[in-house]
């Protein structure tokens, strides 16, 4: 037994602190990938659709939003840098988390000029009601057309169009979405919580309170025992007070509708949708 | 003498004395780290599964739509339905995961259906009738998009046995897997080459018109 602790803190030791350096520096060289950022509803990163048009896209997918809890996000990249452009939208719909948690009910339309591709991603939520199929359909009937003719502005906004009215096709599902995801909005007070973390609260910090207060303002009348507003209060002598972090009750914004800025609700997609070229 | 003993094998004194020095630290990251990771893998293992199976099904409607536009291509389609047959009699469970040959041949029999299918896809494109078939468009479109999702779920399943398998290699980990999770095998993962695995492409014929 006595070799085996020699051994440990000869070898084993300084060994373990070597590895755990190392993990320290891995964790360090994470790098970070090369996705345009979500600067809003309307990510024109190319540059082909006007400035009227976004504007217009932008108010209609934040209404859209606003009834259906459904995020559309529209994005143009200049270029895929050679990738395929199926694994370029998962990507980028996974790093923007497009659609409300657990519902995963986001729509990345993606159109990348100068590889002539473009591709409607669909999140798992949705993927029942605009299949692949529709999304095919948009992409050749709507958007090819347009396209060819040099549109792009026209394009993009008549196959938002379409998509939201597939999305509408399926009327008491889209009220049922819209309505699960509203009450999630409104976050109702926890009440239980509150008065639990009241009840704490008052227990923990009453404690030190009393500790700290009774013998500076009241009597001391024995060792560790204090008379302060006609309570005998007696400090265990040298015991340390255990230090515990405050539990938070706030439950944190739910990212899309609110305010100016837009982000993506968590949402997630498993490849759904279709793409094209023209 | 002692240390000679240590190092033909771990007893279970520095076993003990190694879990009491690591302690502290494998509260904070160790024990279920293991199993975590592990049921990731499984899940992304069912999801792979799922899509494949997903394609499977969609295979005898778009044999039978292709056989009334084009019955004398009796080979291609054949071979169609016998890769299909083959690709859905060899699965791999997710409890066999670390087998080699389990996995090897699932891979074969899959990329064999990609293999006929595409061969499919490209006869087809001299029926221009057929091409038109509003039945042959939906189930081409789908597909393609299953093709998509079966891509996707492949990535997702090699990231989710990457993390798996790095967990069972690296410290602190390692050390719950040598002392604790003994069974615990490094999964298998894809290997064969992307370009056998490449997705059919739906046309519609969008090519030769612009």
């Amino acid at each position: 037994m006595r070799g085996q602790e020699v051994f440990l803190r000869q070898r084993v030791l300084p060994g373990l602190a070597m590895v755990m350096v190392l993990l320290a520096g891995l964790l360090a060289a994470v790098h970070a990938a090369e996705l345009p950022a979500l600067t809003g509803r309307v990510v024109d990163e190319a540059d082909i659709i006007d400035a009227q048009t976004e504007a217009a896209l932008t108010t209609k997918l934040a209404d859209f939003e606003k009834k259906s809890s459904d995020q559309i996000v529209v994005a143009t990249v200049p270029s895929l840098d050679g990738e395929a452009i199926e694994p370029y939208a998962n990507r980028l719909f996974r790093a923007w988390k497009l659609g409300q948690a657990g519902e995963n009910n986001g729509i990345l339309l993606l159109v990348a000029p100068n590889d002539r591709r473009m591709r409607i991603e669909v999140g798992y939520g949705l993927e029942g009601t605009l299949t692949d199929l529709h999304s095919k359909l948009i992409i050749e009937n709507t958007m090819v057309p347009a396209f060819r003719a040099g549109d792009f502005s026209g394009g993009i906004s008549a196959a938002v169009d379409d998509i939201i009215m597939v999305l509408e096709g399926n009327a008491a599902e889209l009220e049922a979405r819209a309505r699960r995801n509203a009450s999630e909005d409104e976050e109702p007070v926890d009440w239980i919580a509150v008065i639990f973390i009241t009840i704490w609260l008052s227990v923990f910090i009453g404690g030190f309170a009393m500790a700290i207060l009774a013998p500076i303002f009241g009597r001391k009348i024995g060792p560790h025992t204090y008379r302060w507003l006609g309570m005998d209060i007696s400090i265990g002598g040298g015991g340390g007070g255990g230090y515990s972090s405050g539990g938070r009750s706030s439950g944190g914004w739910s990212s899309g509708s609110s305010g100016g800025g837009f982000s993506g609700g968590g949402g997630s997609s498993g490849g759904g949708g279709a793409s094209g070229s023209w | 003498m002692s240390s000679a003993r240590i190092l033909t094998g771990p007893s279970w004194g520095l076993r003990a004395i190694l879990l009491v020095l690591l302690l502290p630290l494998l509260s904070a990251c160790g024990y279920n780290t293991i199993p975590t990771a592990e049921e990731r893998a499984k899940a992304a293992w069912s999801e792979v599964l799922n899509q494949y199976q997903r394609r499977a099904d969609l295979i005898p409607n778009l044999v039978e739509t292709v056989k009334g536009y084009a019955a004398h291509e009796r080979e291609t389609l054949e071979a169609v339905v016998d890769a299909r047959a083959k690709a859905t009699q060899v699965s791999v469970s997710p409890d066999a995961l670390s087998d080699p040959d389990a996995f090897r041949a699932f891979q074969e029999s899959q990329a064999g259906l990609t293999g006929a299918l595409s061969r499919l896809l490209a006869v087809v494109e001299n029926y221009p009738d057929l091409k038109a078939n509003q039945n042959f468009l939906a189930l081409q479109a789908q597909l393609e998009g299953t093709e998509n999702r079966i891509a996707v779920a492949r990535r997702d399943y090699i990231e989710a046995v990457r993390e798996y398998n790095t967990i069972l290699r690296t410290f602190p980990s390692v050390i719950w897997a040598t002392l604790w999770f003994t069974d615990n095998k490094p999964y298998q993962t894809f290997t064969v080459s992307e370009d056998k695995l490449e997705a059919p492409k739906v046309d519609f014929g969008t090519k030769q018109g612009g």
